[in-house]
């Protein structure tokens, strides 16, 4: 095998130096009845035919259609520049810098991750990353749990229903009541996200008054391109923001690996799950990174740490760093606006179709055809249209309504052959 | 604070009296053992506290430690200090290095806990 | 080195957009709006190209040198696995194309995958199925913590809410159990390093709702009463949980499910290769056997005559995952799974064993061995004897960094002193371990004669030891 170097010669040399006669002399401590009888294990391939299977796999696989599909996932542009760096194998094949003194790159690119996203969403204090958007919720409301000592976690109705299924599945076993509205009574937080999941654009600073009156905190979710032209968490009063940081440079990939980003409030900071890294300094006086506020988490604390989070998505992290490092400020308002307004032109283009947002959308929104927009996404695959996600089948609409995401790909020829299609085939 | 007048628990913490307070602090071993400390998170004034409720929490570079209330009580005060000098416990762990007074307290509770004589044959047994 | 932001310069920039082919729209009312830009860097593409190369030359990884840290299996990252992912088949597909039946046509070969490989890591393990949703090894262990309670929730075990775990045992695996909503109640172990049958029988009440243990344990030895630790906990209808960070140890030579093992995570950034990336992103796939399935998390990939489709497992605990967890770090374990097959799988375990043993013989005269037993992927020595001419664990740790070897794991687990836990993984040649060996042999001279020379290593890194308790006090962790 290429991967294991051992030859017959060497493993002779070295059972010689152990003391034994065989590899299997060093399997004595397995009790004999519990060895391994059988497996139903395919036989090993070249890497040439590995190769050629998983090209096989990949090309039964429909990525290269015209997509409108969003939903928390968006098919933004990755510069080049991203992945050649992330791919440099001095990132992706070291581990969690637990020797800072040869894990400066890790730890800066973790800084400077920080620092970006503190500056993206207005608050005080990042993580090193969660794993998802998702999960970043889940870690969001048991932190307002700790904070305030309260049980109760209010979810808005803007927020990703995907979201409010994995904080249900997470928190069944938790002593908390998960509920519908936005009212902070006695709540630990109130969740909610912008723009909503059906991509109404609102301002939820009036909730962090209310929030703040009744002890409760403001979570905010975000989506990180949305940013270059909206609101941020932060002018929001939110005390903790999270997002699904995907669309900063990261593949669509099927489903992962993504990127949890959470920025809180400098009070809360110690309560906050996840890796930190701080600036310090060396005994000569150079400056270096190394993790910090250690004792926050399960190595050191372990029942008692603040969340059981050990690895994370650093490499997703530093993909993020780099694609916001390669945009810049107005980088980053040009792909905001260029999405809405596209967006808004394709909303102009479906004039004949009722619109279910009820206020103004950034990059997507929800229209209620009149057919089954299941039927009508059928038909546009044939025209190599991926024309959006049906609202039935992720519980957020009826069998009708049809969500949209436009995003800078999208040329206008793309909007108006959708428009036209939709028109036809729905209306027909 | 004298450490031949405190009263101690096997969970290294030392209390002493302040008038009508009791003074909670942790010990010379204690803040020996936890090495640097970066950070002491303390109770609200007027939490009342059982004896070994979670109290306060200590926290160095590599552990975690929580204070627990020597004896049962009310937080009368905290030592607000520690909030930018956490270091204090490290240079003073008798003096200006307390962590929160307690009123109202269980006496009983307080007179069953070790004496310094008694501290230090405890300590001993533990390292061995 | 400068930060990226003292770099920046108004008005440079990296990329730029096409015309906008559609008219500019302000449809957004001032007060959504944010009142000033984020304050990104303003860089041209060098610049970024530049900072970020040497960044990565601050770093180690295993395609610089050898990795042996303990408990983590930092083996190579072959390349064909980086490929498989990068295909825009896999790359560039859209999640919600699982989200409804009407696009289920259009991710078949995606579906296939996710089934396969489901398939062929319960295989492994002996286990009835597995979910690949779980995104990293900790999420994992959550989620077999919550398949363990919705079992016993289903069977009406109200008063099951303990879980048991050794003092050895990583410390995700009692924080899982809390975060899913358990008590922990933790169990010494032995001299031998074994977890100490009685302490564990006495612990054993009928509140257990699973035991979790990780075998070979973190003293890299087998745990010898595997099966009377199953046969306990299953006595009172307790589930025994597998933590797979040492799978490497016996892939091949037994399955978690011959041993009693009723639900499991796999790292597949461990034993299946895929690459650590700093610290993520891993994967943590869950395995059940029979009784746990129907609580799988959903919905899970079916084989039907027309093709892959979805579905939900009747008592399923839901959706940990928004979809299939970290699929491209899948695609990079199946790819290294097929390529090895049925023997090569079998040797990996073996030559893993094998370095292990080798180190462990080549050092056991110079430092001190944890344990008497017979170590299995991984050695642990304690440098006790070391720390009393003044050289701790951590100076031979940061010492090694001078020898051009990344540091193996220190002072983990807590339950051996002065700590220094070695797992060389079957990539390495016999060349690289020989080494290894001899720096830590003269490492071993050097810390009686040469003692202060160890305590202010490393000086060949571009930083040396840096103050943690500054960084902690001043807790500078952005700069804004």
């Amino acid at each position: 095998m290429s991967w294991i170097p051992a030859t017959d010669a060497d493993r002779q040399e070295m059972l010689e130096v152990i003391g034994v006669d065989s590899i299997d002399d060093l399997f004595t401590s397995i009790p004999p009845s519990l060895r391994m009888k059988g497996w139903n294990m395919p036989p090993g391939m070249s890497e040439m035919n590995v190769r050629r299977h998983l090209s096989e796999l990949a090309a039964r696989n429909q990525a290269g259609a015209v997509s409108f599909l969003g939903g928390g996932y968006y098919d933004h542009y990755i510069p080049a520049a991203v992945d050649a760096l992330s791919s440099r194998s001095e990132f992706y094949t070291a581990y969690t810098p637990y020797q800072p003194e040869c894990s400066q790159g890790t730890l800066q690119s973790i800084y400077e991750y920080q620092s970006v996203m503190c500056r993206l969403t207005g608050l005080d204090y990042a993580n090193a990353s969660l794993y998802d958007g998702g999960t970043a919720v889940f870690e969001a409301a048991m932190m307002a749990m700790r904070i305030t000592r309260r049980r109760r976690i209010v979810v808005h109705k803007s927020v990703n229903p995907r979201y409010r299924e994995m904080l249900a599945t997470h928190s069944a076993h938790v002593d908390a009541e998960i509920v519908n509205g936005k009212d902070p009574k006695d709540a630990a937080c109130v969740i909610v996200q912008n723009p909503g999941f059906l991509g109404t654009v609102r301002d939820f600073g009036y909730l962090s008054e209310r929030c703040r009156a009744a002890g409760a905190l403001l979570v905010v979710v975000f989506y990180p391109i949305s940013l270059g032209l909206l609101k941020t968490p932060g002018e929001m009063g939110a005390d903790i923001s999270v997002a699904e940081g995907q669309s900063l440079g990261l593949p669509l990939g099927f489903g992962g690996p993504y990127l949890g980003v959470m920025t809180v409030r400098k009070e809360h900071v110690r309560k906050m799950p996840g890796r930190i890294a701080g600036m310090t300094y060396d005994r000569e006086g150079r400056r270096g990174f190394v993790l910090t506020l250690q004792a926050r988490e399960q190595h050191i604390r372990r029942e008692k740490a603040m969340s059981n989070i050990c690895s994370n998505q650093a490499l997703c992290a530093l993909r993020a760093l780099i694609y916001l490092s390669l945009l810049g400020p107005s980088g980053l308002r040009e792909v905001a606006a260029a999405c809405h307004a596209k967006a808004e032109h394709l909303k102009q283009q479906l004039a004949f179709a009722e619109t279910l947002n009820n206020g103004p959308t950034f990059n997507e929104f929800a229209v209620r055809l009149k057919k089954d927009a299941r039927q009508v996404v059928r038909i546009l695959l044939q025209r190599g249209i991926h024309a959006g996600l049906p609202l039935a089948d992720v519980g957020a609409g009826e069998a009708n309504d049809l969500l949209i995401a436009v995003t800078e790909k999208r040329t206008r020829a793309e909007l108006d052959a959708l428009a036209q299609a939709l028109e036809e085939v729905s209306c027909s | 604070m004298q450490p031949a007048n405190l009263k101690y628990t096997r969970d290294h913490e030392w209390i002493g009296q302040d008038g009508a307070q009791y003074v909670v602090g942790i010990t010379e071993f204690a803040q020996n053992q936890l090495g640097d400390i970066t950070y002491v998170e303390l109770p609200q004034v007027g939490r009342q506290v059982q004896q070994h409720e979670e109290t306060a929490v200590v926290e160095s570079v590599k552990a975690a430690s929580d204070i627990y209330a020597p004896v049962a009580g009310t937080v009368a005060a905290v030592n607000e200090a520690l909030e930018s000098k956490p270091e204090l416990v490290n240079k003073d762990p008798y003096g200006a290095g307390w962590f929160f007074k307690l009123e109202d307290i269980e006496t009983s509770q307080l007179s069953a806990l070790m004496d310094e004589a008694a501290y230090r044959t405890f300590l001993a047994e533990e390292s061995h | 080195m400068q930060l990226i932001f003292d770099k920046s310069r108004p008005g440079r920039r990296a990329i730029t957009w096409d015309n906008l082919d559609v008219t500019e729209k302000t449809g957004l009312p001032a007060e959504c709006l944010r009142m000033v830009p984020p304050a990104l860097p303003e860089l041209g593409e060098l610049d970024v190209v530049r900072h970020f190369t040497r960044l990565s030359q601050r770093n180690v990884g295993i395609d610089d040198t050898f990795y042996p840290l303990g408990s983590c299996t930092m083996k190579y990252n072959p390349k064909i696995a980086e490929v498989a992912a990068a295909q825009p088949g896999f790359a560039g597909l859209h999640p919600h194309l699982s989200s409804s039946e009407s696009y289920w046509e259009t991710c078949q070969g995606a579906l296939e995958l996710v089934y396969e490989l489901e398939r062929l890591l319960a295989e492994i393990a002996g286990m009835e199925a597995s979910s690949l949703q779980p995104i990293a090894g900790a999420h994992g262990e959550l989620t077999g913590a919550l398949l363990m309670a919705a079992y016993h929730r289903d069977r009406g075990h109200a008063h099951k809410d303990t879980i048991i775990v050794p003092d050895s045992a990583h410390g995700t695996n009692p924080a899982s159990a809390v975060v899913a909503g358990f008590k922990v109640v933790e169990v010494p172990s032995d001299a031998n390093g074994q977890i100490n049958l009685d302490k564990f029988r006495a612990a054993m009440t009928d509140n257990v709702a699973g035991i979790m243990l990780t075998c070979p344990n973190t003293h890299g030895l087998f745990e010898e009463q595997v099966q009377e630790i199953a046969k306990a906990a299953h006595a009172v209808d307790a589930l025994l949980y597998y933590d797979g960070a040492n799978l490497n140890a016996i892939i091949g030579q037994c399955r978690p499910g011959d041993l009693g093992f009723d639900v499991m995570h796999y790292n597949l950034h461990k034993t299946f290769a895929t690459p650590h990336g700093m610290g993520g992103p891993g994967c943590g796939p869950v395995g059940v056997a029979k009784r746990l399935v129907p609580y799988l998390p959903g919905p899970r990939v079916v084989k039907r005559d027309a093709g892959f489709a979805l579905v939900i497992p009747e008592k399923s605990i839901g959706r940990v995952a928004a979809f299939f967890g970290n699929f491209l770090i899948a695609v990079r374990a199946y790819a290294y799974l097929r390529y090895y097959g049925d023997e090569g799988l079998k040797d990996i375990s073996r030559v893993a064993v094998l370095n292990a043993n080798y180190i462990h013989a080549r050092l056991k005269e110079a430092f001190k061995p944890a344990f008497d037993g017979r170590f299995m992927h991984e050695c642990l020595f304690s440098a006790v004897p070391q720390a009393e001419h003044g050289v701790h664990a951590m100076d031979i740790a940061k010492a090694l960094l001078d020898y051009g070897f990344h540091a193996p794991t220190v002072y983990f687990p807590l339950t051996v002193k002065e700590c220094l836990m070695i797992e060389p993984t079957e990539t390495e040649s016999k060349e690289t371990l020989d080494q290894f060996c001899d720096a830590m042999l003269d490492i071993a001279e050097r810390a009686i004669h040469d003692p202060e020379a160890l305590q202010t290593a490393p000086t060949s890194t571009p930083v040396g030891r840096l103050d943690e308790v500054r960084a902690a006090r001043e807790l500078n962790c952005a700069c804004l």
